[in-house]
């Protein structure tokens, strides 16, 4: 069956983000006064084929080790769920 | 010995290929172009990995060029202490396949950042910085938008102790500084060696300053080098 993975990749804690920082800024330049602080990063969404849970929680947890996410810098964590409808939302 | 040939790695959005191949026509080096689904380098004295976009820089810098088939090749050529050096692109390459420690993150600033930069030169390891001395300063293009070198503190650390730091971001006096840094990489690292130091990997590009007319010929001396280095050396051919 078809699995839908939402996989986060975060830059690890305490590894300056001046993507974020530039966001925050932003948000204040809004008038967003109660923005404390934002990390950016990367949502990647796979469909993929796994006879069961475990499998492609096992597959998710491999392609993230070997390619998704650099853990010199990033770490990888995902949610997985039955795949229902197209991953972007088009018909047919 | 013959001229030195050079085998420089091509991937799809590489763009400093021809500026390495200019510059060893200068010298009057053999200079061929891989492309990355090849995996035979032709035997070559020394292997380039060039700047650019490999793969348009999805995902990560190098993340897709590092399992490219011509990374087999220049992996085994490293680890056989072939001379390698990988700038800009070719450097975040490098990290990404694990040949040079560490990564290249966006720059601090968030610009990509095209100038003119001056380096010192730290430990001037292996092939690549053999002609040049500790405290040298040298002058060379960046063009970047991720080159904030990062790692962690016990991997700079044992950088420094190895002497694998080669070259520092720094002001005109050869002073290093915050403020002569020009993407924030962590203590001022514009390039380093591995373990070995026949793999360099810098930022830099001296292939962009090998003629006075745009600017400078600092680069040279880091092609001067090979050279010497390759005279002292047995033939390619030799070391199998």
């Amino acid at each position: 069956m078809r699995w839908l993975a939402e996989v986060h990749v975060r830059l690890r804690p305490g590894i300056a983000d001046p993507e974020g920082q530039t966001i925050a800024g932003g948000l204040r330049a809004l008038g967003f006064d109660a923005v404390v602080e934002v990390r950016a990063g990367k949502l990647l969404r796979l469909v993929i084929e796994a006879a069961d849970r475990d499998a492609a929680d096992a597959a998710v947890s491999e392609m993230s080790r070997r390619l998704l996410a650099n853990p010199v810098m990033e770490t990888a964590d995902w949610e997985l769920r039955p795949e229902s409808v197209p991953v972007d939302g088009a018909a047919g | 010995m013959s001229a030195p040939r050079i085998a420089v790695a091509v991937f799809p959005g590489t763009w400093s290929e021809r500026d390495f191949g200019h510059a060893a026509g200068l010298l009057g080096w053999d200079a061929r172009l891989v492309w990355h689904t090849e995996d035979d380098l032709g035997s070559p004295d020394a292997v380039v990995l060039p700047g650019g976009f490999a793969h348009g820089d999805h995902l990560r810098t190098g993340a897709i060029a590092r399992f490219s088939p011509v990374m087999r090749a220049v992996e085994a050529f490293a680890a056989a202490g072939g001379p390698v050096i990988g700038s800009c692109n070719g450097f975040q390459i490098l990290c990404e396949a694990g040949i040079l420690p560490g990564v290249l993150l966006r720059n601090d600033h968030l610009e990509f950042r095209c100038d003119w930069q001056w380096l010192r030169v730290e430990e001037p390891r292996g092939p690549w910085l053999d002609g040049l001395a500790s405290g040298d300063r040298v002058r060379l293009p960046i063009s970047h938008g991720e080159g904030r070198y990062y790692a962690d503190a016990d991997t700079l650390d044992a950088l420094e102790s190895n002497g694998q730091v080669a070259l520092r971001y720094a002001d005109a006096s050869g002073v290093v500084s915050d403020a002569a840094n020009p993407n924030g990489s962590l203590r001022g690292i514009a390039g380093i060696t591995n373990d070995r130091g026949n793999v360099l990997g810098l930022m830099p590009h001296p292939e962009r300053a090998v003629e006075q007319e745009v600017g400078g010929t600092d680069g040279l001396r880091l092609f001067h080098s090979l050279d010497r280095w390759l005279t002292a050396q047995p033939a390619a051919a030799e070391r199998g």
